[in-house]
């Protein structure tokens, strides 16, 4: 027979143990500002990538619009709007700097402070039944780092980049264009929030594989972890591994910018095409980071709303780690245009495509885990279906880019703008979603409304389906990225793209809607409501779980089910 | 807290430091950009950037200070000293791969070499691609000096490996109880340390090229000036553990600041031990000397 952790009531999901020295809080300010908490930092972090996701999603809304018709149509406006001129080379500038600004906010600030910072620092400890993080206070340093990051992006929106404001080098920042291209602050503004959002990131990342290494409770080993604690570990070791290269890179960018080095000036010897080595080096690493957690959640909430354990535990945990360690030496398949060697092209579209085995064994495992399950598709279930199925469309349209001569055509065009969406934002945010109304009622306390979550579902499928669909089409036939004009021939798809944005739109006003409702007047949470098919510890706390949990350490034994890839045996 | 709490994890009070340090590290960088755009920000820079740096240095002064004395309070249970070595051993991994990125640069450009020529008298590199007339290409542009790399340079490894062995003995003397062997090791290491980046100092004013205009200059004085940082950051870390030595700080069981610091001296001397074969010795090879 198992322990549970024996200072708190299981059945006490009221809120009503404010007395309980395990859930004493401090006062407002040492709260919120001076955290060590990981559930107070976790919920920080998913407020923030709220935030932020609403800023860059506004962005990708002004860049449907104009994209809607042919021709410039509100980008002189915006140009004026955001202080600069109004001629068209300023209009044109600030479409550079909405690219720029949409990805940057969405990877930096948006996917990756909500896996990592937000799931990451609310369940990995919970899961593994640990009383917190390994470094509280370098938990808290994280997150606000990756918060002065936002705030010097901002900042370079509002001075000189390259002929307007802001830095409109795209996400990438690749030279020359980040260089020799774009000589005001901006840019210098825009590196430095990525050395203070990737300080963050590395911090964090030491944090949870500390925390992971040596927290798990007694007799959890590493191959009973849950699938999510696995996927952050993966993760963890991304992050630290990739990011300094980055970090050494932008530093490259800096100097090259303002004191005399040539990294990637010609003139001096340098080479524009080593930023992009070693950007991707980094680059390729950080898009399994966006996308592991997903598959670490897509694992839990599969499992427990086909109330069985998810199948093939240890190749899901292997295929991760194949995946991670794969992942850092694929890189050169973003650079198949820049005029590499054939040879090389034919390795890194070999590595690419055996990248595709792993994931296989994900996608079929998830089918695998439902097969003669007792499926009930709650919301985060319906999410995580829909993961499956648009992730598998993003990762089919991947294998055709892993091609050298197929990307040779089709290298910055659509067809690679609608890939990386389906992966990104139809996987990545599809998986966000699945563990946001998996979990919310374990961090409310409060049961959102089924109906609300479903609704949001099937408008949000309909609408990114009807925005990144016909992006293939406008590939096949030749759109660049990252303009925002474009030939008569183009119109149709793009306006039919731009209505998918309004549904897309529409549909997250369930979603905010339905956040307030549940945080108001939303039924109380029990501590599993999800019922037997949630096996993991967090279940085992009240919803929400006390300030401090597990003052006495959960024992796992063979003989419990606090674990998902077994049945119990008890 | 005090009788419930059945672990022997480390469960921290809220600090004010990391939003200070936080929000210091963004005054700072934004400091930079000014100081780099002085056209566009006008002189302010100077203080926004020092405002920034000095709360840098007082985030880092008390966060340490208050991790020195948890460590005498006694919370640094077994488990959580495990935490630290792990903690600093990722840390170190993380700072490999910094240095893998720039000597990935260092390596693209040796191996790729463009042809280019220096002008010593005015210091201007000119690139001569796509000219006829360019036989071999070097990685040192024509008529560069590099530094004689079995100098000073040699003179700084054996300084490093020097220091390596005085690190470990001071460390073998504090694991068995003799105090003064521990100081006295960490003098003659920070001693060493400090020697090290007063040499550095010195060749960097004496070098017989500038700091920009070529991939050889980029990348020396890149590379190794993130060394020369790390080794400063290194000789502080010494520092302090040498301070809490004489404060009476760490048992023969229980040290793992001065074990952490000597990790990051060994990590700064491999690095320069890199540094001192490909970029000295191998990047310079058959270039006129200094």
């Amino acid at each position: 027979m198992a322990t549970t952790a024996e200072g708190f009531d299981i059945h006490h999901g009221d809120g009503h143990h404010a007395h309980d020295h395990a859930d004493h809080k401090p006062g407002f300010f040492a709260r919120w500002f001076m955290s060590t908490n990981h559930k107070d930092i976790g919920t920080m972090y998913l407020i923030f990538a709220i935030i932020a996701g609403i800023v860059g999603g506004a962005i990708s809304g002004i860049m449907r619009v104009e994209l809607a018709e042919p021709g410039i149509q509100y980008l002189q406006w915006w140009a004026q709007f955001m202080g600069g001129g109004n001629d068209l080379n300023t209009a044109l500038h600030m479409w550079n700097v909405f690219i720029t600004a949409h990805g940057l906010i969405m990877v930096f600030f948006m996917v990756m402070p909500a896996m990592i910072g937000g799931f990451g620092n609310w369940f990995v400890p919970l899961m593994i039944g640990a009383p917190d993080m390994a470094f509280p206070r370098m938990n808290n340093v994280s997150f606000w780092l990756t918060v002065a990051g936002f705030f010097s992006l901002l900042f370079s929106l509002f001075v000189p980049g390259g002929t307007g404001p802001g830095a409109g080098t795209g996400w990438t920042v690749y030279a020359p264009l980040s260089t020799k291209g774009s000589v005001g602050p901006a840019v210098d503004f825009a590196i430095f929030s990525l050395h203070l959002a990737g300080a963050g990131s590395i911090l964090g990342a030491t944090n949870f594989i500390t925390t992971i290494f040596n927290m798990r409770a007694p007799g959890m080993t590493l191959h009973k972890m849950p699938l999510f604690v696995w996927s952050v570990l993966v993760t963890a070791f991304l992050l630290l591994l990739a990011l300094p290269v980055l970090a050494a890179a932008i530093t490259m960018l800096l100097t090259d910018r303002n004191f005399g080095t040539t990294f990637f000036d010609p003139a001096g010897g340098g080479d524009p095409v080593l930023y992009q080595h070693l950007f991707w080096f980094f680059g390729h690493p950080e898009v399994y980071i966006m996308i592991l957690p997903g598959f670490g959640m897509i694992s839990q909430i599969v499992a427990t709303f086909s109330r069985k354990p998810v199948f093939g535990y240890l190749g899901m945990a292997y295929a991760m780690v194949l995946i991670g360690v794969v992942g850092f030496i694929v890189w050169a398949h973003h650079m198949y245009t820049v005029g590499l060697d054939v040879n090389t092209k034919m390795y890194f579209t070999a590595a690419t495509m055996v990248i595709a085995v792993p994931t296989g064994v994900k996608i079929f495992s998830w089918i695998a885990t439902m097969w003669g399950g007792s499926l009930s598709f709650k919301s985060p279930m319906v999410w995580s279906l829909g993961f499956i199925f648009l992730f598998t469309v993003g990762g089919v349209t991947g294998v055709v880019l892993a091609n050298g001569g197929i990307d040779d055509n089709l290298h910055d065009t659509y067809y690679v703008v609608a890939h990386f969406h389906y992966v990104l934002s139809m996987g990545a945010v599809f998986s966000m979603f699945a563990g946001f109304y998996y979990w919310f009622p374990k961090m409310s306390g409060r049961m959102h409304s089924e109906l609300l979550s479903h609704i949001h579902f099937w408008t949000f499928f309909v609408g990114v389906n009807v925005i990144f669909f016909p992006q293939h089409f406008l590939g096949m036939q030749g759109m660049p990225r990252r303009y925002p004009d474009y030939a008569e021939a183009y119109h149709f798809w793009h306006q039919i793209s731009t209505y998918g944005y309004y549904i897309m739109a529409g549909s997250m006003i369930f979603f905010f809607v339905n956040i307030l409702y549940s945080l108001l007047a939303g039924k109380k949470a029990e501590a599993n409501p999800w019922g037997e098919g949630a096996t993991t510890l967090e279940w085992t706390l009240p919803s929400p779980p006390p300030y401090h949990q597990f003052e006495t350490l959960p024992v796992i034994t063979d003989a419990n089910d606090y674990h998902d890839h077994r049945p119990a045996t008890a | 807290m005090a009788g419930k709490v059945n672990h022997d994890y480390h469960i921290l009070e809220p600090d004010i430091w990391p939003l200070v340090g936080s929000f210091s590290a963004l005054t700072f960088t934004s400091g930079l950009v000014m100081y780099m755009h002085p056209d566009f920000f006008g002189n302010a820079a100077g203080f926004v950037m020092y405002a920034g740096l000095a709360g840098l240095i007082a985030t880092f002064f008390m966060w340490f200070k208050n991790i020195v004395i948890e460590a005498q309070r006694g919370d640094h249970t077994p488990v959580v000293q495990l935490h630290m070595r792990y903690g600093m051993i990722l840390f170190i991994a993380s700072e490999v791969m910094f240095f893998v990125g720039w000597f990935w640069s260092f390596f693209d450009f040796a191996l790729f070499p463009a042809p280019l020529t220096y002008d010593e008298a005015t210091g201007l590199t000119t690139s001569l691609f796509g000219q006829e007339s360019v036989a071999a290409v070097t990685f040192v542009p024509e008529g560069m000096q590099v530094l004689d790399p079995f100098s000073l340079p040699l003179l700084n490894t054996l300084i490093l490996l020097c220091s390596g062995t005085t690190v470990t003995w001071a460390h073998h003397a504090l694991i068995h109880g003799d105090r003064e062997g521990l100081k006295q090791g960490l003098w003659a290491t920070i001693a060493l340390g400090v020697l090290f980046s007063a040499i550095q100092a010195y060749e960097y004013a004496g070098a017989p090229f500038g700091f920009g205009g070529n991939t050889y200059s980029s990348a020396f004085y890149m590379a190794t000036g993130f060394h020369g940082f790390h080794v400063i950051v290194g000789t502080i870390f010494l520092a302090v553990c040498l301070y809490r030595a004489y404060l009476g700080h760490f048992t023969p069981r229980q040290h793992f600041g001065f074990e952490a610091a000597a990790w990051y001296w060994h990590f700064v001397d491999v690095v320069w031990l890199f540094l001192f074969v490909a970029v000295y010795v191998w990047g310079g090879w058959g270039a006129e000397l200094h």
